[in-house]
């Protein structure tokens, strides 16, 4: 059962030295390499009819961690965060629950057996029951006062004390969804399911439940398996993220890591605004529209590429563009431009005919058609892939 | 493995749970249907000669005449009643319109018997008018017998399906589509016509049909009118042991319905191009014309609630020893009767209904889809076809159940077990399914899950349901009649004999007390409606 720690990491040595995100203290994730596997997942597949939902995922998760399933609709991620709770079966492949195994090709265990709490996408809080009632539902072996002594621990750690005797239809819905994690909670569950759990919220309640879910999160000391499409909720909240594409594993490790040194294509494009110019390589260093890298600044490049044509991943916070008044000048004309109010964003056309964003502050005004040379700003390693 | 294989695990563990579900559902889908079935199977064993002989003969080719005649002309009826009335309602500047809207609709909750019973009291040969003219010298009215009187009735209590129908598809129509008509060049006029009533046409076709399959199956109202249609025929054939003859004439009624019932799902069918958006609600003014139709919807309304209602009450109070003789009298067991009867019927009803509206809810296989269909063959079939099916097949098959309340019960479930399948079907439908998987993420087994989340909130329209059945049962009039053990009378049964003895003061209180009833069970289905909505 716990072979998968070592093959389940694909980048295992990929961590840089970087401070982890202030959403992520020292404490709970940093024994994350050595602590028990909770959750594995083994070649977990699952079709519906001719369809293929999951496609052979393996994946672990360990105690205490909270990784985040990311990917466009219908890449699976639901589907995957169903199987693990028994709301579905695979069709092959294997699920390891706490060193027991709760699902392959010929049993599966039945969610109320499993020790699994799931936050539902719409919350799924029982209109007929109280607040109280709903949380605890779940405790089903408890005497009376355990019950009542459970209840309120959990009520005090989601901030609602004082709602106990209400119904869900008086709630909001970030008072909703604090219930239905409490809810989930009050078992003490293994593992922590949550399915799109912030999609039902407006934007600005969205940000501020983000902090209180981790907060909650880290208190309760649960290990947590969330999904989202939301890029920016999955880096900023995760320990790790597993990034989805058509029911396959694109890649998964910290957010960072996943972010700047994305293993396709797909990921470079899905996480944030990426841009690829198209460079040769040769013993001198990658030479680009926009100026020469050495080979050393290229993650994982060697000599042995020399000779070769790449793409380089470049986001627009890299890069820079300068007007430059001559017309025989510079490398690149501006095409377009978007004002979003903290930022401008320029597109650039540069000569070789690569198409590359570079975002400026607000107050940096250029304008359509102006003549530019861009040039990159950032000091870290780069990102690339054979050219198509 | 999951063997629902569609992605919705809902009783996993108990694969045998869903199999015996699916079983009982299955037994009673057939038991509904098997009375039916057989009658028709029966029909056929008759030999092809005797029943073309039959089918051919010219009083057969009379009651198929009859029968389309009244049909044609009681929807024609409704649909010159009903849309005018729709239109004044919901789109004019008519005075007081929700008062109207009110009144207009609620001729459906007189059960047409009482109001064919009322007007026959009323206007017939021995009725309140004929009482009042006699001192006059006047000796005879024109009758109310026949066709005219038949279509005149049925007309007057059925045509609020189509005011209903043309009410809701005028009142879902965009406005703008009026304007741009106007600016485009046409008058008010001109554009209705072009704009609105070809978007209308498929409301008013709903209402008519409705009106249609209504009027065909219906046994009172030609019957008290003295008027030979298929469901007189087929109970004067059965009371004359002409059960051959009977049950050809059911089989042929049965197919007649099903043809306007396969008319009425392909239209409602297309029915999905109603255009919503943009703003609604345009006013037609009404000017000088306001006065024509308020007497419009003043004479409709007298018809159709002052007349029945007011005889209704007329004999109520006049009393008096002459109507209660010839021991006609009315006695409240009677009542008591009705009520034990119906509310056995809506618990058998709903207690049968709850696996398959569960199951067509929750799961959709083809068995499960079968199976709901299945149990609406009664609903859908006339209730004097139900009711000589199930005398024909208890004579047959259950010798020591005929005439018993056994039988009884299970034709009025017959019957009505679909309102009960509906109900618990949409409340099924509105448990989300989320809550029972929250349920059993949570501990709790399916059986368990569906007893503490899904009984709970399914409980009020499984209740309503149950109303429904109830309410409609004690109404109902021909299965009552084929089907009651003998020397066992309800309110319907009472008022059946009296009317045919002509003692018509004797049925004041019991006609009363089901229009009541009946006036219940509407109350019961526009709050579940308002339930849906919400």
């Amino acid at each position: 059962m716990m072979s998968g720690k070592s093959t389940q990491e694909p980048y295992p040595e990929a961590a840089t030295d970087r401070s982890r995100g202030a959403d992520a203290p020292d404490s709970a994730p940093g024994s994350a390499d050595t602590a028990d596997v909770v959750l594995e997942l083994a070649d977990a597949s699952k079709e519906f009819g001719a369809e293929t939902a999951v496609n052979e995922l393996s994946l672990s998760v360990r105690e205490g961690e909270l990784l985040t399933l990311l990917g466009p609709s219908g890449c699976g991620k639901t589907t995957t965060l169903r199987l693990i709770a028994g709301l579905e079966t695979p069709t092959a492949g294997t699920i390891t629950l706490d060193d027991e195994r709760v699902a392959d090709d010929t049993h599966s265990v039945d969610p109320e057996d499993r020790d699994v709490g799931i936050v539902f996408q719409d919350f799924a809080l029982f209109p007929h029951m109280t607040v109280e009632e709903n949380i605890a539902f779940g405790l089903t072996d408890a005497d009376g006062d355990r019950t009542d002594e459970r209840v309120a621990e959990l009520l005090e750690l989601v901030g609602l004390e004082s709602f106990g005797e209400r119904t869900p239809d008086q709630l909001s819905g970030g008072q909703q969804q604090r219930v239905a994690l409490a809810r989930a909670l009050a078992p003490e569950p293994d593992l922590l399911l949550l399915d799109e759990p912030f999609s039902n919220l407006d934007v600005r309640l969205r940000v501020r439940m983000r902090e209180e879910v981790r907060r909650i999160l880290e208190a309760a000391g649960v290990t947590a398996v969330s999904v989202t499409h939301d890029q920016e909720e999955a880096l900023s909240i995760s320990d790790r993220v597993a990034v989805l594409n058509d029911g396959r594993l694109e890649q998964v490790g910290r957010p960072e890591v996943v972010f700047e040194q994305p293993e396709s294509r797909f990921v470079a494009a899905f996480l944030g605004r990426a841009g690829f110019l198209s460079g040769s390589v040769d013993e001198a260093g990658v030479h680009t529209g926009i100026g020469s890298f050495e080979t050393a600044r290229m993650q994982g490049l060697t000599d042995d590429y020399a000779g070769t044509d790449i793409d380089v991943l470049v986001r627009p916070d890299d890069l820079r563009a300068n007007p430059v008044a001559d017309e025989d000048a510079g490398n690149g004309r501006v095409v377009h431009r978007q004002y979003t109010g903290s930022s401008f964003v320029y597109r650039v056309e540069l000569d070789t005919g690569d198409v590359i964003h570079c975002e400026h502050n607000h107050t940096t005004d250029i304008h359509l058609d102006q003549r530019v040379a861009v040039s990159f700003v950032a000091d870290h390693r780069l990102a690339w892939y054979p050219a198509e | 493995m999951s063997t629902l294989g569609d992605g919705r695990i809902d009783i996993d563990r108990g694969t045998v749970l869903k199999g015996g579900l699916l079983a009982l559902a299955g037994a009673i889908a057939l038991a509904v249907v098997a009375p039916i079935a057989w009658l028709v199977v029966r029909a056929f064993d008759m030999g092809i000669e005797s029943a073309l002989a039959l089918l051919s003969s010219p009083s057969t080719v009379q009651i198929t005449v009859n029968s389309a005649l009244l049909v044609a002309a009681v929807t024609a009826g409704s649909v010159l009643l009903g849309v005018p009335l729709a239109v004044l309602t919901a789109r004019t500047d008519l005075p007081f319109r929700r008062f109207w809207t009110v009144l207009l609709a609620l001729p459906l909750v007189v059960p047409s018997y009482i109001g064919a019973f009322a007007f026959v009291s009323a206007f017939g040969p021995r009725g309140t008018l004929a009482d009042l003219l006699a001192p006059l010298g006047v000796e005879s009215i024109p009758t109310i017998y026949g066709l005219q009187g038949t279509v005149l009735v049925l007309t007057l209590f059925v045509y609020p399906y189509v005011f209903l129908t043309t009410r809701a598809a005028l009142l879902s129509f965009d406005a703008s589509q009026i304007e741009a008509a106007r600016t485009l060049n046409h008058s008010y006029l001109g554009a209705f016509r072009r704009i609105v009533l070809p978007q209308i046409a498929p409301g008013i076709a709903a209402g008519a049909l409705l009106v249609g399959l209504y009027t065909l199956s219906d046994f009172g109202t030609p019957s008290i009118m003295h008027y030979d249609v298929f469901t007189r025929m087929i109970f004067v054939e059965y009371n004359a042991f002409g059960r051959g003859r009977a049950a050809l004439l059911s089989v042929l009624l049965l197919g007649l319905t099903v043809a306007i019932l396969g008319i009425e799902s392909r239209l409602s069918a297309d029915d999905g191009n109603a255009y919503a958006g943009g703003r609604r609600g345009y006013t037609i003014s009404l000017g000088a014309w306001k006065w024509p139709a308020l007497a419009f919807c003043t004479l409709v309304v007298a018809l159709c609630l002052l007349v029945p209602l007011g005889v209704l009450a007329m004999w109520l109070f006049r009393g008096g020893p002459g109507y209660s003789a010839g021991g006609f009298a009315f006695e409240w067991s009677y009542g008591l009767n009705s009520v034990v009867v119906a509310a056995l019927a809506a618990l058998v009803a709903t207690v049968a209904a709850l696996p398959v509206g569960y199951l067509s809810a929750r799961t959709d296989g083809p068995l499960t889809d079968l199976f709901d269909r299945m149990t609406y063959l009664g609903y859908a079939a006339p209730g004097v076809v139900v009711g000589f099916a199930l005398v024909y097949f208890g004579v047959r098959y259950l010798p020591g159940l005929y005439q018993t309340l056994p039988l009884l019960i299970f034709g009025y479930v017959v019957r009505f077990i679909p309102q009960a399948v509906g109900t618990t079907q949409s409340s099924v439908l509105q448990v989300d399914r989320s809550l029972l998987e929250a349920a059993r993420t949570l501990g709790h087994s399916p059986l368990a899950s569906f007893r503490r989340v899904t009984l709970p909130l399914i409980a009020p329209g499984v209740v309503a349901g149950a109303a429904l059945v109830f309410l409609t049962t004690m109404k109902e009039l021909p299965a009552t009649l084929l089907l009651h053990p003998s020397g066992f009378k309800t309110l319907v049964t009472y008022i059946w004999q009296v009317q045919d003895a002509g003692y018509y003061g004797a049925a004041a209180v019991p006609a009363l007390v089901l229009v009541a009833v009946s006036g219940l069970s509407m109350l019961v289905i526009l709050t579940q409606e308002g339930d849906d909505v919400r």
